[in-house]
Protein backbone atom coordinates (compact mmCIF):
# COMPACT_ATOMS: atom_id res chain seq x y z
CA UNK A 1 0.00 0.00 0.00
CA UNK A 2 2.84 2.25 0.89
CA UNK A 3 4.75 2.04 -2.29
CA UNK A 4 1.28 2.48 -4.34
CA UNK A 5 0.78 5.79 -2.26
CA UNK A 6 3.78 7.09 -3.53
CA UNK A 7 3.90 5.76 -7.06
CA UNK A 8 0.27 7.51 -7.09
CA UNK A 9 0.85 10.97 -6.11
CA UNK A 10 4.50 11.19 -8.76
CA UNK A 11 2.70 9.31 -11.68
CA UNK A 12 -1.07 9.27 -12.08
CA UNK A 13 -1.76 12.25 -9.52
CA UNK A 14 1.25 14.54 -10.76
CA UNK A 15 0.70 17.56 -9.04
CA UNK A 16 1.78 20.12 -11.99
CA UNK A 17 0.44 18.05 -15.25
CA UNK A 18 -2.21 15.81 -13.70
CA UNK A 19 -3.74 18.21 -11.66
CA UNK A 20 -2.75 21.67 -12.83
CA UNK A 21 -1.75 22.81 -9.08
CA UNK A 22 1.24 24.83 -8.27
CA UNK A 23 1.34 26.39 -11.72
CA UNK A 24 3.26 29.66 -11.10
CA UNK A 25 6.11 28.60 -9.71
CA UNK A 26 6.47 25.71 -12.07
CA UNK A 27 6.30 28.43 -14.98
CA UNK A 28 8.51 30.82 -13.25
CA UNK A 29 11.43 29.36 -12.20
CA UNK A 30 11.58 26.89 -14.76
CA UNK A 31 13.99 28.77 -17.12
CA UNK A 32 17.04 26.91 -16.18
CA UNK A 33 17.84 23.81 -14.29
CA UNK A 34 19.51 25.17 -11.51
CA UNK A 35 16.84 27.53 -10.78
CA UNK A 36 14.16 24.63 -11.00
CA UNK A 37 16.29 22.48 -8.76
CA UNK A 38 16.37 24.96 -6.16
CA UNK A 39 12.90 25.60 -6.03
CA UNK A 40 12.02 22.04 -5.97
CA UNK A 41 14.37 21.17 -3.21
CA UNK A 42 12.55 24.55 -0.93
CA UNK A 43 9.11 22.70 -1.94
CA UNK A 44 10.39 19.40 -1.06
CA UNK A 45 11.26 20.20 2.37
CA UNK A 46 8.38 21.87 2.83
CA UNK A 47 5.45 19.60 1.59
CA UNK A 48 7.30 16.62 3.77
CA UNK A 49 7.46 18.71 6.84
CA UNK A 50 4.36 19.96 7.15
CA UNK A 51 2.31 17.06 5.82
CA UNK A 52 4.50 15.14 8.64
CA UNK A 53 3.47 17.45 11.63
CA UNK A 54 -0.08 17.68 10.25
CA UNK A 55 -0.42 13.80 10.03
CA UNK A 56 1.33 13.91 14.24
CA UNK A 57 -1.13 16.99 14.84
CA UNK A 58 -4.00 14.98 13.67
CA UNK A 59 -5.35 14.19 16.72
CA UNK A 60 -5.21 17.61 18.51
CA UNK A 61 -6.29 19.91 15.79
CA UNK A 62 -10.32 20.64 15.78
CA UNK A 63 -12.37 20.38 12.85
CA UNK A 64 -13.41 24.29 12.75
CA UNK A 65 -9.47 25.15 12.97
CA UNK A 66 -8.33 22.86 10.16
CA UNK A 67 -7.24 24.99 7.32
CA UNK A 68 -6.05 28.12 9.28
CA UNK A 69 -4.05 25.36 11.55
CA UNK A 70 -2.50 23.67 8.29
CA UNK A 71 -1.91 26.87 6.87
CA UNK A 72 0.01 28.37 9.95
CA UNK A 73 2.34 24.65 9.63
CA UNK A 74 2.94 25.34 6.21
CA UNK A 75 3.87 29.38 6.61
CA UNK A 76 5.99 27.88 9.54
CA UNK A 77 8.02 25.81 7.30
CA UNK A 78 8.41 28.08 4.33
CA UNK A 79 9.77 30.48 6.82
CA UNK A 80 12.04 28.11 7.81
CA UNK A 81 13.05 27.06 3.90
CA UNK A 82 13.58 30.67 3.20
CA UNK A 83 16.36 31.28 5.99
CA UNK A 84 17.86 27.94 5.21
CA UNK A 85 18.54 28.91 1.66
CA UNK A 86 19.18 32.89 2.17
CA UNK A 87 21.94 31.64 4.72
CA UNK A 88 23.36 28.02 2.39
CA UNK A 89 22.31 29.57 -1.67
CA UNK A 90 22.27 33.25 -1.34
CA UNK A 91 22.99 34.11 -4.70
CA UNK A 92 19.97 31.31 -5.71
CA UNK A 93 17.98 32.20 -3.34
CA UNK A 94 18.47 36.19 -4.93
CA UNK A 95 17.15 34.37 -8.22
CA UNK A 96 14.18 32.92 -6.82
CA UNK A 97 13.49 34.32 -3.56
CA UNK A 98 9.62 35.39 -4.51
CA UNK A 99 8.63 32.31 -5.39
CA UNK A 100 10.05 30.46 -2.24
CA UNK A 101 8.12 32.57 -0.18
CA UNK A 102 5.05 31.70 -1.78
CA UNK A 103 5.13 27.99 -1.64
CA UNK A 104 2.71 28.74 1.06
CA UNK A 105 0.13 29.75 -0.77
CA UNK A 106 0.93 26.53 -3.27
CA UNK A 107 -2.68 24.89 -3.47
CA UNK A 108 -0.76 21.61 -4.41
CA UNK A 109 0.54 21.57 -0.45
CA UNK A 110 -2.52 22.28 0.97
CA UNK A 111 -4.42 19.94 -0.92
CA UNK A 112 -2.21 17.52 0.57
CA UNK A 113 -2.57 18.05 3.71
CA UNK A 114 -6.52 18.66 3.66
CA UNK A 115 -6.94 15.40 1.71
CA UNK A 116 -4.26 13.29 2.84
CA UNK A 117 -2.31 13.94 5.51
CA UNK A 118 -4.82 15.34 7.93
CA UNK A 119 -6.36 11.60 7.74
CA UNK A 120 -3.52 9.24 7.66
CA UNK A 121 -0.97 8.51 10.02
CA UNK A 122 2.37 9.97 10.25
CA UNK A 123 4.56 7.17 7.86
CA UNK A 124 1.51 6.92 4.77
CA UNK A 125 1.67 10.59 5.42
CA UNK A 126 5.35 11.18 4.44
CA UNK A 127 5.36 9.04 1.73
CA UNK A 128 2.58 10.85 0.08
CA UNK A 129 4.72 14.14 0.45
CA UNK A 130 7.84 12.79 -1.20
CA UNK A 131 5.59 11.11 -3.52
CA UNK A 132 3.64 14.48 -4.70
CA UNK A 133 7.10 16.54 -4.14
CA UNK A 134 9.04 13.98 -6.61
CA UNK A 135 5.89 14.25 -9.14
CA UNK A 136 6.34 17.98 -8.49
CA UNK A 137 9.90 18.11 -9.23
CA UNK A 138 9.97 15.76 -12.12
CA UNK A 139 7.81 18.47 -14.20
CA UNK A 140 9.42 21.54 -13.08
CA UNK A 141 12.79 20.24 -13.90
CA UNK A 142 11.99 18.35 -16.65
CA UNK A 143 10.48 21.33 -17.82
CA UNK A 144 13.65 23.60 -16.94
CA UNK A 145 15.51 21.76 -19.05
CA UNK A 146 13.33 21.61 -22.10
CA UNK A 147 13.71 25.25 -21.68
CA UNK A 148 17.36 25.82 -20.87
CA UNK A 149 18.35 23.59 -23.73
CA UNK A 150 15.78 25.38 -26.17
CA UNK A 151 16.66 28.86 -24.74
CA UNK A 152 20.79 29.10 -24.75
CA UNK A 153 21.44 25.78 -25.65
CA UNK A 154 23.50 24.72 -22.20
CA UNK A 155 22.47 22.67 -19.74
CA UNK A 156 23.17 23.13 -15.44
CA UNK A 157 24.28 26.82 -16.10
CA UNK A 158 25.22 28.30 -12.70
CA UNK A 159 25.43 25.04 -11.16
CA UNK A 160 27.48 26.28 -8.52
CA UNK A 161 24.77 28.52 -6.86
CA UNK A 162 23.07 25.33 -5.39
CA UNK A 163 26.66 22.74 -4.89
CA UNK A 164 29.47 25.26 -4.19
CA UNK A 165 32.20 26.18 -6.54
CA UNK A 166 33.15 22.39 -7.42
CA UNK A 167 30.47 22.19 -9.82
CA UNK A 168 30.80 25.44 -11.69
CA UNK A 169 32.18 23.36 -14.55
CA UNK A 170 29.32 20.85 -14.56
CA UNK A 171 27.71 23.13 -17.73
CA UNK A 172 26.95 20.88 -20.80
CA UNK A 173 26.73 23.43 -23.34
CA UNK A 174 25.32 22.03 -26.22
CA UNK A 175 25.86 25.06 -28.86
CA UNK A 176 23.54 27.56 -29.61
CA UNK A 177 22.86 26.94 -33.04
CA UNK A 178 19.46 27.39 -33.64
CA UNK A 179 18.20 28.51 -29.85
CA UNK A 180 15.12 30.18 -29.62
CA UNK A 181 15.32 32.62 -26.83
CA UNK A 182 11.75 33.24 -26.35
CA UNK A 183 11.96 30.05 -24.54
CA UNK A 184 13.49 31.58 -21.47
CA UNK A 185 10.79 34.77 -21.68
CA UNK A 186 7.95 34.60 -19.69
CA UNK A 187 5.47 33.96 -23.02
CA UNK A 188 7.97 30.88 -23.76
CA UNK A 189 7.33 29.29 -20.31
CA UNK A 190 3.43 29.32 -21.62
CA UNK A 191 4.04 27.78 -24.67
CA UNK A 192 6.65 25.53 -23.41
CA UNK A 193 4.10 24.05 -20.95
CA UNK A 194 1.00 24.18 -23.42
CA UNK A 195 3.00 22.46 -26.45
CA UNK A 196 4.52 19.66 -23.77
CA UNK A 197 1.22 18.90 -21.99
CA UNK A 198 -0.55 18.62 -25.94
CA UNK A 199 2.10 15.80 -26.49
CA UNK A 200 1.56 14.20 -22.99
CA UNK A 201 -2.29 14.26 -23.75
CA UNK A 202 -1.65 12.66 -26.88
CA UNK A 203 1.33 10.03 -26.41
CA UNK A 204 -1.60 9.13 -23.86
CA UNK A 205 -4.03 8.82 -26.07
CA UNK A 206 -2.13 6.98 -28.35
CA UNK A 207 -0.89 4.35 -25.82
CA UNK A 208 -4.29 4.09 -24.65
CA UNK A 209 -5.44 3.16 -28.09
CA UNK A 210 -2.95 0.35 -28.51
CA UNK A 211 -4.36 -1.57 -25.47
CA UNK A 212 -7.95 -0.79 -26.83
CA UNK A 213 -7.03 -2.72 -29.99
CA UNK A 214 -4.79 -5.53 -28.25
CA UNK A 215 -7.35 -6.55 -26.01
CA UNK A 216 -9.81 -6.73 -28.57
CA UNK A 217 -7.83 -8.98 -30.36
CA UNK B 1 2.99 62.14 -8.67
CA UNK B 2 5.37 60.96 -11.97
CA UNK B 3 6.72 58.50 -9.82
CA UNK B 4 3.25 56.88 -8.52
CA UNK B 5 1.81 57.01 -12.07
CA UNK B 6 5.41 55.22 -13.28
CA UNK B 7 4.23 52.32 -10.93
CA UNK B 8 0.64 51.98 -11.87
CA UNK B 9 1.71 51.53 -15.10
CA UNK B 10 4.63 49.22 -14.21
CA UNK B 11 2.15 47.33 -12.12
CA UNK B 12 -0.58 47.36 -14.17
CA UNK B 13 1.04 46.53 -17.89
CA UNK B 14 5.07 46.38 -18.10
CA UNK B 15 5.30 44.02 -15.05
CA UNK B 16 1.80 42.68 -15.19
CA UNK B 17 1.35 40.25 -12.24
CA UNK B 18 -0.06 37.31 -14.39
CA UNK B 19 1.49 37.26 -17.69
CA UNK B 20 4.95 38.64 -16.59
CA UNK B 21 5.78 37.70 -13.29
CA UNK B 22 2.99 34.52 -13.33
CA UNK B 23 1.83 35.28 -10.18
CA UNK B 24 -2.13 34.09 -9.56
CA UNK B 25 -2.00 31.49 -12.48
CA UNK B 26 -4.66 29.38 -10.50
CA UNK B 27 -7.62 31.82 -10.68
CA UNK B 28 -6.06 32.53 -13.99
CA UNK B 29 -6.26 28.82 -15.43
CA UNK B 30 -9.38 27.73 -12.76
CA UNK B 31 -12.10 30.67 -13.15
CA UNK B 32 -11.90 31.91 -16.50
CA UNK B 33 -14.15 29.71 -18.02
CA UNK B 34 -16.78 32.34 -18.27
CA UNK B 35 -16.36 35.74 -18.94
CA UNK B 36 -18.17 36.89 -15.81
CA UNK B 37 -16.92 34.65 -13.24
CA UNK B 38 -13.57 36.54 -14.14
CA UNK B 39 -15.07 39.67 -13.88
CA UNK B 40 -16.50 38.98 -10.18
CA UNK B 41 -13.08 37.27 -9.08
CA UNK B 42 -11.29 40.26 -10.59
CA UNK B 43 -13.33 42.74 -8.96
CA UNK B 44 -13.46 40.62 -5.25
CA UNK B 45 -9.32 39.94 -5.34
CA UNK B 46 -9.08 43.62 -6.32
CA UNK B 47 -10.37 45.19 -3.23
CA UNK B 48 -8.60 42.08 -1.15
CA UNK B 49 -5.23 42.52 -2.81
CA UNK B 50 -5.16 46.49 -2.20
CA UNK B 51 -6.33 46.08 1.28
CA UNK B 52 -4.26 42.96 2.32
CA UNK B 53 -1.09 44.85 0.83
CA UNK B 54 -1.89 47.82 2.49
CA UNK B 55 -2.54 46.55 5.86
CA UNK B 56 0.42 44.06 5.26
CA UNK B 57 2.75 46.81 5.19
CA UNK B 58 1.31 48.89 8.29
CA UNK B 59 1.57 45.84 10.90
CA UNK B 60 5.29 45.09 9.02
CA UNK B 61 6.26 48.74 9.97
CA UNK B 62 4.33 48.82 13.34
CA UNK B 63 4.74 45.14 14.67
CA UNK B 64 8.04 42.96 13.11
CA UNK B 65 10.85 45.79 12.70
CA UNK B 66 9.94 47.16 15.81
CA UNK B 67 10.56 43.69 17.33
CA UNK B 68 13.34 42.53 15.10
CA UNK B 69 11.49 39.88 13.89
CA UNK B 70 10.95 40.80 10.05
CA UNK B 71 11.77 36.96 9.90
CA UNK B 72 8.50 36.17 10.47
CA UNK B 73 6.75 38.19 7.81
CA UNK B 74 5.49 35.36 5.58
CA UNK B 75 3.74 34.16 8.75
CA UNK B 76 2.11 37.42 9.85
CA UNK B 77 1.11 38.35 6.01
CA UNK B 78 -1.04 34.95 5.32
CA UNK B 79 -2.75 35.46 8.73
CA UNK B 80 -3.53 39.12 7.05
CA UNK B 81 -4.39 38.13 4.41
CA UNK B 82 -6.93 35.47 5.30
CA UNK B 83 -8.63 37.73 8.24
CA UNK B 84 -9.00 40.06 5.30
CA UNK B 85 -11.22 37.67 3.55
CA UNK B 86 -12.91 36.17 6.17
CA UNK B 87 -14.13 39.95 6.99
CA UNK B 88 -14.78 40.91 4.27
CA UNK B 89 -16.75 37.89 3.84
CA UNK B 90 -19.04 38.80 6.93
CA UNK B 91 -19.44 42.18 6.07
CA UNK B 92 -20.86 41.32 2.39
CA UNK B 93 -22.88 38.68 4.45
CA UNK B 94 -24.43 42.17 6.35
CA UNK B 95 -24.39 44.84 4.14
CA UNK B 96 -25.22 43.47 0.47
CA UNK B 97 -26.78 40.16 0.43
CA UNK B 98 -26.70 40.41 -3.62
CA UNK B 99 -22.74 41.07 -3.63
CA UNK B 100 -22.08 38.31 -1.38
CA UNK B 101 -24.32 35.58 -3.47
CA UNK B 102 -21.93 37.25 -6.46
CA UNK B 103 -18.26 36.90 -5.23
CA UNK B 104 -19.13 34.43 -2.25
CA UNK B 105 -17.77 31.17 -3.73
CA UNK B 106 -14.69 33.13 -5.17
CA UNK B 107 -13.75 34.87 -2.03
CA UNK B 108 -12.06 32.31 0.16
CA UNK B 109 -10.34 31.10 -3.22
CA UNK B 110 -8.41 34.61 -2.65
CA UNK B 111 -6.66 33.58 0.14
CA UNK B 112 -4.28 30.60 -1.79
CA UNK B 113 -3.67 33.66 -4.87
CA UNK B 114 -0.30 33.78 -4.93
CA UNK B 115 -0.42 37.09 -6.03
CA UNK B 116 -2.33 38.88 -3.04
CA UNK B 117 0.95 37.55 -1.09
CA UNK B 118 3.59 38.51 -3.96
CA UNK B 119 2.15 42.03 -4.44
CA UNK B 120 2.53 42.16 -0.32
CA UNK B 121 6.29 41.25 -0.44
CA UNK B 122 7.54 42.77 -3.42
CA UNK B 123 6.58 46.02 -2.36
CA UNK B 124 8.69 45.16 0.86
CA UNK B 125 11.39 43.87 -1.48
CA UNK B 126 11.52 47.78 -3.33
CA UNK B 127 10.72 49.35 -0.25
CA UNK B 128 7.73 51.31 -0.74
CA UNK B 129 6.64 53.92 0.62
CA UNK B 130 2.77 53.66 2.40
CA UNK B 131 1.58 55.88 -1.12
CA UNK B 132 3.23 53.85 -3.13
CA UNK B 133 1.74 50.25 -1.89
CA UNK B 134 -1.16 51.24 -2.30
CA UNK B 135 -0.15 52.96 -6.05
CA UNK B 136 1.05 49.57 -6.86
CA UNK B 137 -0.98 46.84 -5.24
CA UNK B 138 -4.32 49.05 -7.11
CA UNK B 139 -1.82 48.94 -10.32
CA UNK B 140 -1.30 44.90 -9.45
CA UNK B 141 -5.07 44.33 -9.13
CA UNK B 142 -6.02 46.08 -11.92
CA UNK B 143 -3.73 44.12 -14.39
CA UNK B 144 -4.53 41.06 -12.99
CA UNK B 145 -8.57 42.11 -13.75
CA UNK B 146 -7.80 43.10 -16.48
CA UNK B 147 -6.37 39.67 -17.75
CA UNK B 148 -8.84 37.79 -16.16
CA UNK B 149 -11.33 39.38 -18.12
CA UNK B 150 -9.70 39.64 -21.12
CA UNK B 151 -8.87 35.54 -21.11
CA UNK B 152 -12.53 35.11 -19.84
CA UNK B 153 -13.58 36.14 -23.44
CA UNK B 154 -11.24 34.50 -25.01
CA UNK B 155 -12.14 31.26 -23.69
CA UNK B 156 -15.41 31.43 -24.05
CA UNK B 157 -15.03 32.03 -27.89
CA UNK B 158 -11.97 28.91 -28.09
CA UNK B 159 -14.60 26.51 -26.63
CA UNK B 160 -16.78 26.47 -29.44
CA UNK B 161 -13.77 26.29 -32.21
CA UNK B 162 -12.92 22.70 -33.76
CA UNK B 163 -9.14 22.47 -32.24
CA UNK B 164 -6.95 19.68 -32.55
CA UNK B 165 -8.04 17.15 -29.70
CA UNK B 166 -4.97 17.01 -27.93
CA UNK B 167 -5.12 20.42 -27.02
CA UNK B 168 -8.44 20.65 -26.36
CA UNK B 169 -8.50 22.23 -22.60
CA UNK B 170 -5.54 23.38 -20.23
CA UNK B 171 -3.07 22.86 -23.02
CA UNK B 172 -4.79 25.79 -25.34
CA UNK B 173 -5.97 27.60 -22.60
CA UNK B 174 -1.41 27.99 -21.81
CA UNK B 175 -0.34 28.50 -25.55
CA UNK B 176 -2.86 31.07 -25.45
CA UNK B 177 -1.93 32.86 -22.53
CA UNK B 178 1.60 32.60 -24.02
CA UNK B 179 0.29 34.88 -27.00
CA UNK B 180 -1.13 37.25 -24.48
CA UNK B 181 2.01 37.47 -22.29
CA UNK B 182 3.80 37.93 -25.84
CA UNK B 183 1.46 40.28 -26.64
CA UNK B 184 2.03 42.50 -22.90
CA UNK B 185 5.73 42.10 -23.55
CA UNK B 186 5.40 44.92 -26.34
CA UNK B 187 4.46 47.26 -23.04
CA UNK B 188 8.00 46.78 -22.15
CA UNK B 189 8.73 49.77 -23.40
CA UNK B 190 6.63 51.99 -21.96
CA UNK B 191 8.41 52.14 -18.33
Amino acid sequence: MTAADFKNAVLANNPAWAQLLGLCPLLAVSNSVVNALGLAAASTLVVIGSNTVISALRGFIPDQARLPSFVLVIATFTTVTTLLLEAFAFDLYLKIALYVQIIVTNCMILGRAEAFASRQPVSRAILDAAGTAVGFAIALIGLGAVREVLGQGTLFENAHLLFGESAASWTIDIGDAGTLPLALYPPGAFLTTGVIMALMTSLKRSTHDRQKMNTRR
Amino acid sequence: MSELALVLLGALLVNNFVLAQFLGLCPFMGITRSYDAALATGLATTFVLTLSAVTSYLFHHAVLVPLGVEYLRIILFIVVIAGIVQLVQYYLRAASPILHQLLGIYLPLITSNCAVLGVALLALDNTFSLAETFVFSLGAAAGFTLVMVLFGAIRETIDHEHVPDAFRGAPLALVTAGLMSLAFMGFGGLA
